[in-house]
């Protein structure tokens, strides 16, 4: 479904991603793991077209992205949550959401009302917090807001940078469980972490990425039990 | 009564300055440039006018559309020939600034070269009366501005919160980067941002002409400096801030030249904007912008 082959990225003199080759398949979660400054972003800011790769391909459903405009992505199915979730503050979390469903026609208005009540489902809190600034909102629920701002726009795959990062433990288990909810109704994962044993608990493939390139890869279940993986990332 | 005529009249001026500020608390507000350009835009929008009327010889009803698109295509065609591409990529805010000023001192020696560098005069736009309001007695241009500025920002407000470019804006001023993740061509927003900012300028152009009937290829110059200090007074990137600084600043003025002396009223204007950047820089409106790290 998605295929990166052999992108290079730079910053400046910066060599932030070095030949990084990597697949998701339809229906899969994928997680990307690795520490702090391995690239695990840069990664994610490629694939969606904020940043560029400098030689290398990547497609999306057999069309080729690397050279396409963000918004356009967006169009094609792929959403983001990004790092450090990005809500629009200033928004109320409701104008959050509809923002989410942007790329729909005004022809899908009742489609995307219904996706909207389908999002305060799954996630209650925001329903009562519907009228607020989404800046008043708690880390944990700014990242409920930014997974169902990326539900709104129907993706055939989700991207989520680090949604574990800064919350609470009972927190993280809640957003992985919806994340796999969201994975179980259809819509393929690829998601970045540092919290390794939580990604690879909940996905089916990942690689582990150091300074810019993948050093192992494999079934999450064997990664897991891996002895060089054990020793870095689960502080076993 | 002096007094409040005296105010009213500020509020009329101040409408001018109003509805120039807003294109440079719109731009400012998505994509932090400080379009000095912005003040030579009314310049443009007056001699539209000109042309159509006086030139042409048409009615003052196909010079006010013609004026408007006139600036807003100018808007759009001065961020796709010089800032676009510092702003895809990046480029520090200095050369944004410079590349402002470069655009400003083009236009005004383009008009310079093409109508000459003396002021020509303005035919009647809206016939000048005297409205009678109890016992107050108020030029029909202090009101026609009045109005017709509130009328814009309101419109301008509607726009921003209930249409979709309106919603993109906002996101866009936000976080540009999230807005493209939700689908948004933000180089299409900003565009658009330059197309409305220019085409109030032109409104902006049709109110001053008709207050003020005459016309130069520097007169952007002071106007727009006054339009930019009533931006940062009422908070730049903020529309009814911007509305609010425009109409202090007419009235700072009008009174100061009432009752102080005429001579003054340049240094009141900028003592203000001292003043309020010591005390409050924001803006009396504006949001203190957290910076990223």
């Amino acid at each position: 479904m998605l295929s990166v082959n052999d992108i290079n990225v730079y910053y400046g003199a910066i060599h932030a991603l070095k030949g990084l080759s990597f697949h998701v398949e339809e229906g899969e979660i994928v997680s990307l793991i690795g520490a702090n400054g391995a690239g695990k972003t840069t990664a994610m800011h490629t694939v969606s077209g904020l940043l560029r790769s400098k030689t290398g391909d990547i497609t999306f459903m057999g069309e080729s992205i690397e050279k396409m405009e963000p918004h356009r992505i967006v169009r094609l199915g792929l959403a983001q949550v990004p790092e450090g979730r990005r809500v629009f503050s200033n928004l109320t979390v409701q104008e959050n959401l509809q923002m989410g469903a942007y790329i729909r026609p005004a022809t899908q208005s009742r489609e995307v009302d219904r996706d909207l009540e389908l999002v305060f489902k799954r996630f209650p809190r925001l329903k009562e917090r519907r009228r607020q600034q989404a800046g008043t909102l708690s880390g944990g629920e700014q990242q409920m807001l930014a997974i169902g701002r990326a539900l709104m726009s129907r993706p055939k795959m989700m991207l989520l940078d680090e949604p574990s990062m800064g919350l609470s433990p009972i927190l993280v288990q809640e957003i992985f469980s919806c994340i796999r909810e969201v994975n179980e109704s259809g819509t393929t994962i690829l998601l970045v972490e540092q919290n390794a044993k939580m990604a690879l608990s909940i996905s089916n493939r990942a690689y582990v990425l150091e300074t810019g390139s993948i050093i192992l890869k494999g079934k999450s279940s064997e990664l897991l039990d891996n002895e060089q993986v054990r020793r870095a990332y689960l502080g076993a | 009564m002096d007094f409040i005529t005296q105010v009213i009249n500020g509020l009329g001026l101040g409408s001018i300055y109003a509805l120039v500020a807003l294109g440079y608390s719109m731009v400012y507000g998505i994509v932090q440039l400080i379009n000095f350009a912005h003040g030579d835009i009314i310049m443009v929008g007056g001699y539209s006018v000109y042309l159509v009327m006086v030139i042409y010889g048409l009615p003052v009803w196909v010079a006010i559309p013609v004026s408007i698109i006139v600036c807003a295509l100018a808007g759009m065609l001065i961020e796709r020939v010089a800032y676009h591409r510092l702003l895809i990529h990046n480029a520090a805010r200095i050369s944004l600034l410079i590349t402002a000023l470069g655009v400003s001192i083009f236009l005004q020696n383009l008009f310079m070269l093409i109508f000459g560098s003396d002021p020509k005069s303005m035919p009647t736009i809206f016939p000048a009366e005297l409205i009678k309001l109890g016992s107050l007695e108020l030029a029909s241009s202090t009101v026609i501005n009045i109005v017709v500025s509130v009328l814009m920002m309101m419109g301008l407000q509607l726009l921003v919160d209930k249409s979709k470019i309106g919603k993109a804006m906002q996101a866009t001023s936000e976080d540009a980067g999230a807005a493209k993740l939700m689908g948004i061509n933000t180089n299409k927003v900003v565009l658009m941002t330059f197309a409305i900012g220019s085409a109030l300028a032109a409104v902006g152009a049709v109110l001053y002409s008709n207050t003020y009937p005459q016309i130069k290829p520097d007169m952007g110059n002071l106007l727009g400096i006054k339009a930019f200090i009533a931006a940062v007074l009422g908070g730049i990137g903020s529309i009814p801030g911007a509305m609010l600084g425009g109409y202090i600043l007419g009235v700072a003025e009008s009174l100061t030249k009432a009752y102080i002396s005429t001579t003054l009223t340049d240094a009141v204007v900028f003592g203000i904007l001292i003043l309020m950047l010591l005390v409050k820089p924001s803006g009396l409106m504006g949001k203190n912008r957290k910076e990223k790290v």
